[in-house]
């Protein structure tokens, strides 16, 4: 069996599954200055009587890393940059403690300008006398040759308590957003280690010894151990949660438009193939642009309770929530209450919803019940709109060969899955309008829970060949080693493979469940004159976002329709 | 939030599976170390900067330009329809008005295709800028359009594509031609007898340096921009006059071109050569987007820079400074000599070349005539015959060609089919048609 943790700012939410789906759940208040106890009190109810060596796994996810940034309530951090040529890295400033050092990498990682020791010394005192006392350090560059930040960590570590290295947190190129993703590591490790020991100390109390992962943005899980090593892939894992619950109810053989119909907002996701699409660089949260992966997903501002009000004779409807539904003695009429009018959900006093839905019908010179219909309708020709434009833009992506151009994958999505609170309502009058079948994800309440409790680890590295220089460096990890001339494609590809594997295993990966994938594969000639000199190879692998298995359909059948 | 001054759309299509050869300078990595540069920048997270995809030029994009012999699909490869593809993406974003400039970082380049294509000359096959404008053009009815061709080598091809026209200004700005490839683009090459001044070509000493490119743009090139008043201004952006680069003699920096860019206000960028792949064209690159966004260039340094090493002599700045007064006189006396070239009363200008197609070892020989006419650019009848296969003839009627411009065009193409061609072409632009008999 699996426990599902999920650790919100209001409320702990707990799930038990089994292979058919939920047995159990609970819902404790959560109290951010004991996390022990609720944690322990939301276990209680679930293991009451039960085996706590019939749990084989355990998964956590948590809001509290997001609540933080959102909220601007995060420790200050030290940043320490070197930068290089190109833009002034003082625009890419991450909160007041930040520094340019000297020192920069090229392209190919070479270095083009030493660090200066003694500057970085003095400024670890500074930042030790100011009470900073966990700091990232980021080189421009640096996943291709990670040197400067190994060795700036190293003069800085007894002067801090913990450092955060760019190169660490993706193989991607993106200097600020490498700059502000090792920011956000240091800014919630302080919150994340709370949880972390809270967490650790609930389960050995209940005796629980089963291996604990922590929720991923890009709907994928890490094991407790390595979260704290990168906080911030804990950041806006939520929405990922609710997505990859939709997965069961998804064929394989096709693509799938996924709907999770919330409170304020719908979150639009895509399955190719019933594999999530990630998005190609990290999400954004605050005013912050990272480098932490996730699933690509688009918000809209429609959602059960959103404001709906009429404007220049014109019906609008969010983004902005006023309060629960006027049924429930909210302020402010919403599509809930249009159901509730319409006879088609009952919740709270239908007098008052029928009344909301009548003064919006005066004003646009409606009946109650057209004025209820045109509510429903709206929402969601707006929400289909916005998936409209979310294929339109992923098919839109640039590439960069003559291969990916005239070959190009465009995603034709067979069917919508909806989840989220007022999902049922919701789907029917989607699949009137939609052209594409829509149908309701089982379970459709609690996906999130599912969706957490099923994920399979996620991880990526990437590797960059120089033959010329002889030299193979490895993103997410320090590792750099030689190689000769006659390093190949197939040597680069091995060892990518071989690091993964070994990445994925220290994630709490299972050893014989690796969807591996080759995100990058691209190998250049080095000339110099006229003549070949070397080979440039970059290799990308992942581990795709998936369901674990035993807990994943075995067959391209879903639980839900047939397809 | 950084934000763009200026709203600015890319297109960067490094055609990472397409060479002309192994070792060729225009491979497979030529952007290779660029991206690498504007994807750590991160410049695409910039508000204000949006990437576009770029589209496919059609063949009736290419055939409103050239005349393929034998057709369009032998002169192209894929990338080369992706690569002016990408030019129409950025030229109809700004006219469309989604942005108010833009970058084509496109390979392969353009600027040596002219009007007949027989192979590929200078590593182009097609020209992507002149497939884009005449687009535009069509698409949007626009009419007077400028090309200012800062790459290093002459763009004989934009030149030769645009050498009767009146309503396009092509200013190309490279090392003298000869000291290089191609050996042309000399003061007195100043247009066709219906266009003449519209074509200026400024042939600079090997060894300019930042200061005297820029003090031509400043003093020479933007009066007459100025003047001409353009409804697009069109920049042909190599990156070869770089001081590091393999092939030419200058000593351009990357802040330079970002100067270069900022006083030129181009709506629309379009890569040409620039073969110095990791110490230049990462930089410049830079510097051009930046530029072209109105942000701030300042730490765009090469590293392998030494000011002291590629100082300008006086020697160079004296003659820069001449260079420019000839070029601003001829521009001033353009009208008196077209009068004096139409006063025989002569009605057809006729002129022989050989054009040689280096990239694909093909050599051609053109009889070009060209109806002199006061209204338009003219009626072009071009008899060509490459060294393998038959001659062929190519008639041009310009788009806004005159009612007599028209029927002689219509005839010599009536004639042509008559007459002893392998192929007979006609570019009907008034009609938007393209021929083939
Ligand atoms: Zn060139
Ligand atoms: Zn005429």
């Amino acid at each position: 069996m699996i426990i599902g943790l999920d650790v919100g700012g209001t409320h702990t939410d707990v799930v038990l599954l089994d292979p058919s789906g939920p047995v159990e759940r609970t819902k404790v208040p959560t109290d951010e200055t004991d996390l022990f106890r609720s944690i322990l009190s939301g276990l209680d109810r679930i293991l009451d009587g039960r085996d706590p060596g019939g749990i084989e796994r355990i998964v956590l996810s948590t809001t509290l890393t997001t609540n933080a940034i959102v909220r601007d309530r995060v420790e200050p951090a030290g940043v320490l940059v070197c930068a290089g040529p190109g833009m002034d890295p003082e625009l890419f400033r991450a909160g007041p403690h930040y520094h340019r050092v000297s020192g920069a990498m090229d392209h190919r990682g070479r270095e083009i300008q030493p660090l200066d020791q003694d500057q970085i010394r003095t400024l670890a005192v500074r930042l030790g006398e100011q009470g900073i006392r966990h700091v990232a350090v980021v080189g421009k560059f640096s996943s291709r040759n990670p040197a400067h930040e190994t060795r700036i960590a190293e003069l800085i570590a007894p002067y801090v308590e913990r450092v955060f290295m760019g190169h660490r947190t993706s193989g991607n190129l993106n200097f600020p957003r490498r700059i502000a993703t090792a920011f956000l590591d240091a800014s919630v490790y302080p919150i994340h280690r709370a949880f972390f020991e809270a967490v650790g100390a609930a389960l050995r109390e209940k005796g629980l010894t089963a291996p604990v992962h922590v929720m991923k943005a890009d709907g994928g899980t890490m094991s407790l151990e390595a979260s704290i090593e990168s906080p911030g892939q804990t950041l806006l894992s939520g929405p990922a949660a609710s997505i990859m619950g939709a997965l069961p109810a998804a064929c394989t053989d096709e693509d799938v438009v996924v709907l999770d119909i919330g409170g304020t907002t719908t979150d639009i996701a895509v399955l190719v193939g019933g594999v999530p699409l990630l998005q190609p660089l990290g999400i954004e949260i605050g005013p912050f642009k990272t480098l932490i992966r996730s699933l690509e997903t688009r918000s809209i501002g429609i959602g059960g309770d959103s404001h709906v009000r009429v404007r220049e004779g014109r019906l609008e409807i969010g983004p902005d929530r006023g309060g629960p539904p006027r049924a429930l003695g909210g302020p402010e009429v919403t599509p809930t209450d249009a159901f509730v009018a319409l006879g088609e959900l009952e919740s709270g006093d239908p007098a008052l919803a029928r009344a909301g839905i009548a003064e919006i019908g005066a004003a646009l010179g409606l009946d109650e019940r057209s004025a209820a219909q045109s509510i429903v309708e709206i929402a969601c020709e707006r929400i289909l709109a916005a998936v409209d434009r979310m294929l339109a833009r992923i098919d839109g992506q640039p590439v960069y060969t003559v291969h990916e151009m005239l070959e190009g994958y465009r995603v034709r999505p067979a069917r919508i899955l909806v989840l989220g609170g007022p999902a049922e309502r919701f789907a029917p009058h989607l699949a009137a309008q939609a052209r594409l079948p829509v149908s309701l994800v089982p379970d459709w309440g609690v996906a999130n829970a599912i969706g957490a409790a099923m994920a399979r680890t996620t991880c990526e590295v990437g590797l960059v060949a120089d033959t010329e220089r002889g030299l193979v460096s490895l993103s997410n990890g320090d590792a750099q080693w030689r190689c000769d001339r006659r390093y190949t494609r197939e040597d680069a590809l091995r060892q990518a493979g071989e690091a993964l594997r070994a990445l994925a295993l220290a994630s709490g990966a299972d050893a014989e469940d690796m969807d591996m994938e080759v995100t990058e594969d691209l190998q250049f000639n080095i000339v110099n004159g006229f003549s070949t000199t070397g080979r440039n190879i970059r290799i990308g692998l992942q581990i795709k976002p998936g369901l674990i298995r035993g807990y994943r359909p075995s067959t391209s059948t879903p639980r839900s329709d047939p397809c | 939030m950084l934000k763009a001054s200026h709203k600015t759309g890319l297109v960067f299509f490094p055609a990472f599976d397409w060479a002309i050869g192994p070792t060729h300078p225009e491979r497979e990595e030529r952007l290779l170390y660029t991206r690498d540069q504007v994807f750590e920048e991160g410049i695409l997270d910039v508000e204000g900067i949006r990437e576009y995809r770029p589209e496919l030029a059609s063949v009736e994009d290419v055939q409103r330009v050239h005349f393929c012999v034998p057709d369009v699909d032998s002169a192209m490869t894929e990338s080369h329809y992706i690569s002016a593809g990408g030019a129409m993406t950025i030229g109809r974003a700004v006219l469309d008005g989604e942005i108010e400039r833009g970058f084509a970082l496109v390979r392969p380049p353009g600027h040596h295709a002219m009007r007949m294509v027989h192979g590929g000359r200078g590593f182009c096959n097609v020209n992507n800028e002149a497939i884009m404008i005449e687009a535009l053009r069509r698409r949007y009815g626009i009419r007077r359009v400028a090309i200012v061709d800062t790459d290093c080598h002459h763009g004989d091809g934009t030149q030769d594509i645009y050498w009767h026209d009146p309503d396009t200004l092509f200013i190309s700005i490279h090392q003298d031609g000869r000291t290089l490839y191609p050996g042309s683009g000399f003061p007195e090459e100043q247009g066709g007898p219906n266009a003449l001044g519209t074509t200026i070509n400024i042939p600079l000493p090997p060894n300019t340096s930042d200061a005297g490119y820029l003090e031509i743009v400043r003093d020479t090139v933007l009066p007459i921009l100025e003047e001409f008043e353009p409804e697009l201004i069109v920049n042909s952006a190599g990156q070869d006059n770089h001081f590091s680069d393999p092939l030419t003699n200058m000593n351009f920096t990357a802040r330079g071109y970002a100067e270069l860019t900022t006083l030129l206000k181009p709506h629309i960028a379009v890569l040409e050569g620039g073969y110095s792949i990791e110490g230049a064209l990462p930089y410049v690159n830079m510097g051009i987007i930046l530029a072209m966004a109105g942000l701030d260039y300042g730490q765009v340094i090469e590293p392998d820079l030494c000011p002291e090493s590629i100082a300008q002599s006086p020697e160079v700045g004296d003659y820069v400074r001449r260079l420019g007064e000839l070029t601003r006189r001829n521009w001033r006396e353009r009208h008196d000599r077209m009068a004096a070239l139409r006063a025989n009363g002569q009605r057809l200008q006729r002129r022989s070349r050989r054009i040689h197609y280096d990239t694909s070892g093909i050599s051609e020989r053109q009889e070009e005539t060209v109806r002199l006419c006061e209204r338009c650019g003219g009626a072009l009848r071009i008899e060509s015959t490459a060294d393998q296969g038959w001659p062929v003839l190519a008639v041009h009627i310009p788009p806004h060609a005159c009612e007599d411009c028209r029927r002689t065009g219509r005839d010599w193409f009536e004639e042509g089919k008559r007459g002893r061609f392998g192929r007979v072409f006609l570019q009907d632009r008034p009609e938007d048609r393209f021929e083939i008999a």
